[in-house]
């Protein structure tokens, strides 16, 4: 083995990926299998006691009236993908921005997170009606305000705990240093909200997704999946119906993906994060 | 502390006092129906390049006592000074650091940028934050762990992590609260010795609050015995035994004489 040097640290890097792959597919293996067999299981039942189509369709019939009206739903899917991500980022930012403003003032929080508190417990897709009224039934911004105000109050709320739930001796410190607020709030408060934050931006991915589709249902746009999904199912399509909702779940889970591995590269240091390394 | 890695912090009177403490009191809930007097009549001196321990059981005020001398918590009553300021000014003027019992590092930041944070905070340039950095982990004999995370460390490594922040900024007084209590006795004993070591190299005033009696024999020059109910310092005991002191000081039998009478004044503030 000692023979050629390069060689060999070659192939132990090679075997080493190489278990590392296999490791990785063990640890998925039984979510593959659950996921194979329910989908089996599905066609068959369906097959077998011929249940009706439009009470549930086999997932053959899914994929086939997915690849049968991709361009259709992919076309709806840019309307009401920009109400998710516009109203995402809208929300997560105002929620942010409060919480620095409200984590500085103490009256202010003891004043405001009651209402926050109440107001997330609010089923706030319920105001839809009354923000199209506001901003117009039209107006894109309509759609992404529903689902900003869905995404604001989670992403607030946990953003003020991770700023205020400081361990005390670390304040403690801060204060020995004689360290300002300013300095406190960068090098303490922040990087401590980073775990509450990310926490309630992977809620708020799913969400927004929600808050999109329902903002959809009420909008008088029709090039959205909302829309779409209501017009297929009064049709009696509902093979085209699950066709719609297996695109906006594969689209909700890819930005759950992509806020997770965010938060991955954003702390790498944090527990959750740590482990997996 | 020697002159050449001072702070600036001490005046050039010799005979100022690093902190004088005279006739403190504390009460927390003051003026309520829970007011509890944490600190009655306290009166102590300490000099420059003295090691004073603090002991005594749970709520004699030692924590109190170190916390007001770092302006973490104000009197009551009484007068404070630290290097002959208010403790507000000395804390501005940054004169002493201050080790807890948890290393409070944070997770966020390297070992090394653990120890730059306070350094960033009082504006020392990047260079000389790596320099002072690597300077401190050499003395704590961390250096190779210079790019580590606190939580790839053990207990004892971490509260070492700990002490070279807290001397990153060569203060000529450390307050120490307890830094070794979360430690096991091996590695208590072993602490023990390598912040006699520190102490050896940087010098400087330590104040130091501990449950342990041997522990507060066997590091200081003074050892105050406090006791609860009020809080108040029963006694204080000058421990003669010769530097540089070592393992072998410990089967000393001055060090066990030394260890009894600290003990014996602490029954006697019982009453038992």
């Amino acid at each position: 083995m000692s023979d050629s040097q390069p060689d060999t640290s070659d192939k132990r890097y090679a075997i080493s990926d190489k278990s590392a792959a296999l490791s990785r597919l063990r640890y998925y293996l039984p979510t593959l299998v659950v996921a194979v067999a329910v989908l089996l299981a599905w066609e068959l039942i369906v097959r077998v006691f011929d249940i009706k189509q439009f009470l549930i369709p086999k997932p053959t019939s899914i994929l086939e009236a997915f690849a049968d009206q991709q361009s259709i739903l992919f076309d709806k899917a840019f309307n009401t993908l920009r109400s998710a991500f516009g109203g995402f980022a809208l929300g997560s930012a105002g929620g942010i921005l409060m919480a620095l403003v409200t984590a500085r003032w103490v009256m202010l929080r003891q004043a405001m997170m009651p209402f926050a508190i109440a107001a997330n417990s609010v089923p706030i897709i319920a105001f839809s009606p009354i923000l199209f009224n506001w901003f117009g039934p039209s107006n894109p911004f309509s759609w992404m305000a529903i689902v900003a105000v869905i995404v604001f109050f989670p992403v607030m709320i946990n953003m003020v705990r991770g700023l205020v739930e400081v361990d005390a001796s670390a304040l403690e410190m801060m204060r020995s240093y004689a360290a300002s607020d300013f300095k406190i709030l960068f090098a303490l408060r922040i990087p401590n909200a980073l775990p509450f934050l990310f926490s309630a931006l992977r809620v708020a991915t799913v969400l927004s997704m929600i808050g999109a589709v329902v903002a959809d249902f009420f909008g008088v746009e029709r090039a959205t999946i909302g829309k779409y999904i209501t017009q297929e199912s009064a049709s009696f399509r509902f093979e085209n119906t699950w066709a719609a909702i297996l695109l906006v779940s594969v689209i909700g889970i890819a930005f759950y993906l992509v806020v997770a591995v965010a938060e991955r590269s954003v702390m790498p240091w944090h527990v959750s994060v740590r482990k997996a390394e | 502390m020697d002159t050449s890695t001072s702070g600036g912090s001490q005046t050039s009177n010799p005979d100022q006092k690093v902190v004088s403490i005279k006739n403190v009191h504390k009460v927390f809930n003051s003026g309520s129906g829970d007011a509890v007097v944490a600190l009655q009549d306290i009166n102590l001196e300490i000099g420059a390049n003295e090691f004073v321990s603090l002991t005594g059981p749970s709520g004699c005020g030692k924590s109190t006592l170190l916390r007001l001398i770092a302006d973490l918590l104000q009197p009551t009553a009484g007068q404070l000074l630290v290097n002959g300021k208010p403790p507000h000014q000395a804390r501005q003027d940054r004169d002493y650091g201050f080790v807890f019992q948890a290393a409070t590092l944070y997770d966020w930041r390297s070992v090394s940028q653990n120890v730059q944070l306070p350094l960033e905070i009082m504006g020392y340039s990047p260079r000389e934050r790596a320099e002072r950095a690597r300077a401190m982990l050499k003395l704590v004999e961390l250096e190779k762990f210079a790019d580590h995370h606190p939580w790839q460390l053990s207990g004892g490594m971490q509260q070492r992590v700990a002490i070279a922040r807290a001397l990153a900024f060569e203060p000529a007084l450390l307050l120490m609260d307890e830094p070794f209590g979360a430690l096991d006795e091996f590695t208590r004993e072993r602490m023990n010795m390598e912040l006699l070591n520190i102490w050896g190299k940087a010098g400087g005033t330590i104040i130091f609050v501990t449950h342990s009696i041997p522990e507060a024999v066997f590091l200081s020059s003074r050892v105050v015995v406090m006791s609860p109910r009020p809080g108040r310092i029963t006694k204080v005991t000058n421990i003669d035994l010769p530097r540089p002191r070592n393992f072998e000081t410990r089967e000393d039998p001055r060090f066990f004489a030394a260890v009894t009478e600290v003990r014996e004044s602490l029954r006697e503030a019982y009453g038992v």
